[in-house]
């Protein structure tokens, strides 16, 4: 068994198109979704009332702790007999599956600003809203943006788990080549080698700005 | 309830076999991430280049590549080149991979990030490194690494997922196979609630390591039962 480079030329273009249709779009629109939905639930666990902030942890809780492949498959059978695509099904597990991660992240990011801060924001008698769009959302961003980076290059290296419902992504599409050709060598290969060369520099890329938007 | 306790009852045996495969996967590749986290993490902590430079390269390698590549790529591939693997070996050794690569930079920043002046004392000691590391750095760094690896535990619990990726009947294969026959509501609901029960027992254990490493190191106060015991022993009361 030796390298087809041939075969593998052959494959690019399906696995790319199938790279950039789905497997980025899900990982980019499922980010922003995330990173919006996580500031709902690290706002709502500080200043919900109590029974709400509590049930909503405890939701967060078991989102986190069960596999995306299982939340797919029962997302998937509840909607099965509706038109809602495979797709959108993906879009939404993953956006939530990783908004219980950015919660976190933003929470940390909350936490780390000073009490002060709290203290001028009452002093100066501004709203709760006001408070926290103003004071501390723009200074809790500085420390969460580049935490929130990397659970997007996280999400897209999980973005294979949509096989569970057929969503035609990068490894699924490579999955296909390789049974098709009757080689998996070149087209998992040329799928490990599509996620390297899009993670890496981005990971480099975050480590860079959390040394720059460090504060301390 | 009759019914529902017939359901439970064809269900319980299935998933206890899903479990146990669950399992399998999950201490088979928690072990070997454990060594490969330690291994790597040393490895790209070495001040010499030819040590540091390798780890680095397999540390990004199995951190770049995703999970699931690199499972097929042991399932399907490794097969072509002549190497044959069992799925659950196979299993183990990709869990193993990944997420000891991600260890690795766990235990690197750990020990790293264990104060200097720890260091140069043992250096002014002339301690072996050896002794230098098991003695000084490694118990300090194993309090700081306890809750990176907790949660990459329960990462890794997750990742078992993908067994039925490479035909295994694990605890998410059995629940999309059962819900036919006993309801989506029921099969899902046992799902979740294993997964969910088992990575709170994982999470409790290392938070119990976790204590037991910083009262070792006498960062945390005692617990109740030990200042009691402590102080019957010095005879106070």
């Amino acid at each position: 068994m030796s390298w087809d480079m041939g075969l593998a030329l052959e494959m690019l273009p399906d696995l790319l198109e199938a790279f950039v249709k789905i497997t980025l779009l899900v990982t980019v629109v499922s980010s922003v979704a995330a990173a919006v939905l996580g500031i709902v639930w690290a706002i709502l666990l500080r200043e919900g009332p109590r029974p709400v902030s509590a049930v909503v942890f405890r939701i967060l809780d078991i989102i986190r702790m069960t596999p995306i492949p299982l939340q797919l498959a029962a997302v998937y059978s509840f909607l099965i007999a509706t038109d809602v695509s495979t797709l959108s099904i993906g879009i939404v597990v993953f956006g939530i599956h990783y908004s219980t991660y950015m919660a976190e992240s933003y929470r940390a990011g909350i936490e780390s600003i000073r009490p002060g801060q709290w203290e001028a924001a009452t002093a100066l008698s501004m709203s709760k809203t006001r408070t926290w769009q103003a004071v501390i959302i723009p200074q809790a961003l500085r420390a969460t943006v580049p935490s929130l980076g990397n659970w997007a290059i996280a999400m897209f290296k999980d973005t294979p788990f949509l096989i569970m419902i057929s969503v035609p992504e990068l490894v699924t599409v490579a999955q296909d080549l390789g049974a098709n050709n009757f080689s998996y060598f070149e087209s998992i290969t040329l799928a490990g080698l599509i996620f390297l060369v899009a993670s890496y520099p981005t990971a480099v890329l975050m480590r860079k700005l959390e040394n720059r938007l460090a504060t301390y | 309830m009759d019914g529902l306790l017939d359901q439970l009852s064809l269900a319980a045996p299935r998933f206890l076999d899903g479990l146990v495969i669950t399992l399998q996967l999950g201490l088979g590749g928690a072990v070997l991430a454990f060594v490969i986290s330690v291994v790597l993490g040393l490895l790209t902590l070495s001040e010499h280049l030819w040590l540091r430079a390798p780890g680095r390269v397999v540390v990004e390698f199995f951190r770049g590549t995703s999970l699931v590549v690199q499972l097929f790529f042991f399932f399907f591939v490794f097969p072509q080149l002549g190497l044959d693997l069992e799925p659950i070996p196979a299993g183990i050794l990709a869990l193993g991979l990944n997420y000891g690569a991600y260890g690795a930079e766990v235990v690197r920043g750990s020990l790293a990030a264990v104060p200097k002046a720890q260091w140069e004392a043992t250096v002014a000691l002339s301690m072996n490194p050896v002794h230098r590391m098991v003695r000084i750095i490694w118990p300090q760094g194993w309090a700081l690494m306890l809750p990176g690896l907790n949660n990459l535990l329960v990462m890794l619990v997750k990742g078992t997922a993908l067994a039925s990726f490479i035909f295994l009947h694990d605890i998410t294969f059995v629940a999309d196979d059962l819900r036919r026959t006993i309801g989506k509501l029921l099969a899902f609901g046992i799902a979740f609630a294993l997964y969910y029960a088992l990575n709170q027992l994982l999470s409790s254990g290392m938070r119990i390591l976790e204590r037991h490493a910083q009262r070792k190191l006498g960062l945390k106060p005692p617990s109740g039962k030990q200042a009691k015991r402590a102080a019957a022993l010095a005879g106070v009361n």
